[in-house]
């Protein structure tokens, strides 16, 4: 199983056992990460799941589509590596992914 | 707006269960009126994901959530309901004995004998970007939708998005303002092409500035603005203005009804699973708004207690009547009701 690490604003680190097939947001609202809303439950109609991808793992998760980057406009802090953990799936590929949860969500 | 609406039944919420529950309502010949914040019914089917298929509606494999809205209007024709939109409701007075007065925060009264919370997820709000300190200057130099022009009028302008808000204001305000700077955190817009066109030829003109950036802190003192902040690629800018208008979308929120004394667990109403009564007699709430042991969070189980509300709001309507169950396969009773006769 996939291993993700989500690191909170206070540098906390939750390392979680994912479902490949789930989606990183499933993942962090099964497992109670605090700082990942979910408002829309998955619907991409909110921005409150954005994260920071790691540097490191940057290109392995790959850009946003043009429909997450409009609904990124309602984010906070919008920074080069923001994604919506909505639509980040886990595969094998993704194991040991690391990202951050922003201060605030939207 | 000072207006006496009588109803039997207030429905407060136009989403999929406040439509289906004018259906079961007016099986048993109660009167339905909704009212709800958005333009138009559908809730968050029509606001949020209209294209989206929902594949758990009994009998469809799959049909969208605009369509299943369509249908649902479709059904509920036969009763007749009537609606009003775009108005939030605010303050309560009465009880299940005398009737209760709802009114909206436009001052629209509402006079009914059954309340039928099913506002989903609650009310669709303007988002406030999490700015420390914003509160102070709301109302005065912060606005979230524009409801005056002449506020803007001759003053500094700042308008934060880039959605169809965000430019069709920046368009109408343009003319009346003093200045007007559109900011947004990229060079790309959701809203429909030529507002951005017209936008970009202003701009060309020398008569609004565009910047990309996103907005960081606010300045000022005691709710008067005197500037704003913007991250931008290079760093901050000062942009210095009297007027601030976020667009940032809309966000779900109780409301004025967390003020109506009712039973709450965090931010859903208690009830029963009899008849989906809150802690007041006479109020009933059902959908993703109530909460129970066991509750799941569906369009279907909404459904299930829209039925269920109906026979107990009945018995306030009617004390007296007997209520004889019926099928609406066989009641010729019912498909008269139905105009299927």
């Amino acid at each position: 199983m996939p291993k993700v690490t989500f690191i909170d604003p206070s540098g906390t680190r939750h390392e979680i056992d994912g479902d490949a097939g789930a989606t990183l947001m499933e993942v962090a609202v099964k497992n109670l990460v605090p700082g990942i809303e979910a408002e829309c439950g998955g619907a991409l109609a909110c921005a409150t799941c954005h994260v920071y991808v790691d540097e490191a793992w940057r290109e392995a998760v790959g850009g946003p589509s043009e429909m997450e980057e409009d609904m990124l406009d309602f984010a906070y802090d919008v920074r080069s590596n923001s994604r919506l953990s909505c639509q980040v799936k886990m595969t094998p590929e993704l194991d040991g992914l690391v990202v951050n949860v922003p201060e605030q969500q939207g | 707006m000072s207006q006496r609406i009588e109803t039997d039944v207030l429905i407060i919420g136009a989403g999929p269960v406040g439509l289906f529950a004018v259906f079961e309502l007016g099986l048993l010949d109660l009167k339905c009126h909704l009212v709800d914040i958005l333009d138009r019914p559908g809730g968050q089917c029509t606001e949020l994901y209209p294209e989206k298929p929902i594949y758990d509606i009994p009998a469809y494999p799959v049909i969208g959530a605009q369509e299943l809205i369509d249908r649902l209007m479709d059904q509920i024709r036969p009763f007749d309901p009537q609606f009003t939109c775009e108005q939030m409701v605010a303050e309560l007075t009465g009880g299940v004995d005398t009737g209760f007065t709802v009114r909206t925060n436009d001052g629209l009264e509402f006079a009914t004998k059954v309340i039928v919370i099913a506002a989903g997820g609650g009310s669709f709000l303007p988002k406030r970007p999490p700015i420390p300190g914003i509160q102070a200057y709301e109302g005065t130099s912060v606005f979230y939708s524009v409801r005056e022009m002449e506020v803007f009028r001759d003053q500094d302008v700042v308008i934060v998005g880039g959605g169809d808000s965000a430019l069709d204001w920046t368009l109408s305000l343009q003319p009346i303002a003093r200045s007007l700077t559109l900011a947004h955190r990229r060079d790309a817009f959701r809203a429909a092409p030529h507002t951005v066109e017209r936008m970009r030829a202003l701009v060309a003109d020398g008569k609004m500035d565009f910047k990309l950036g996103q907005l960081a802190a606010l300045e000022g003192t005691e709710g008067v603005l005197e500037a704003v902040t913007l991250r931008t690629a290079d760093g901050e800018e000062r942009v210095p203005c009297t007027r601030l208008l976020p667009f940032f979308g809309l966000t779900m929120k109780l409301g004025p009804i967390a003020e109506w004394g009712l039973n709450l667990d965090e931010n859903l109403i208690e009830v029963d699973t009899e008849k989906f009564q809150t802690s007041v007699p006479g109020i009933f709430a059902i959908g993703d708004i109530n909460t129970y042991p066991g509750k799941l969070k569906l369009i279907l189980s909404g459904f299930h207690e829209a039925a269920l509300m109906s026979q107990a709001a009945k018995r306030i309507v009617s004390p007296d009547e007997h209520i004889s169950f019926q099928y609406t396969t066989s009641s010729p009773s019912l498909h008269k009701k139905l105009g299927v006769a």
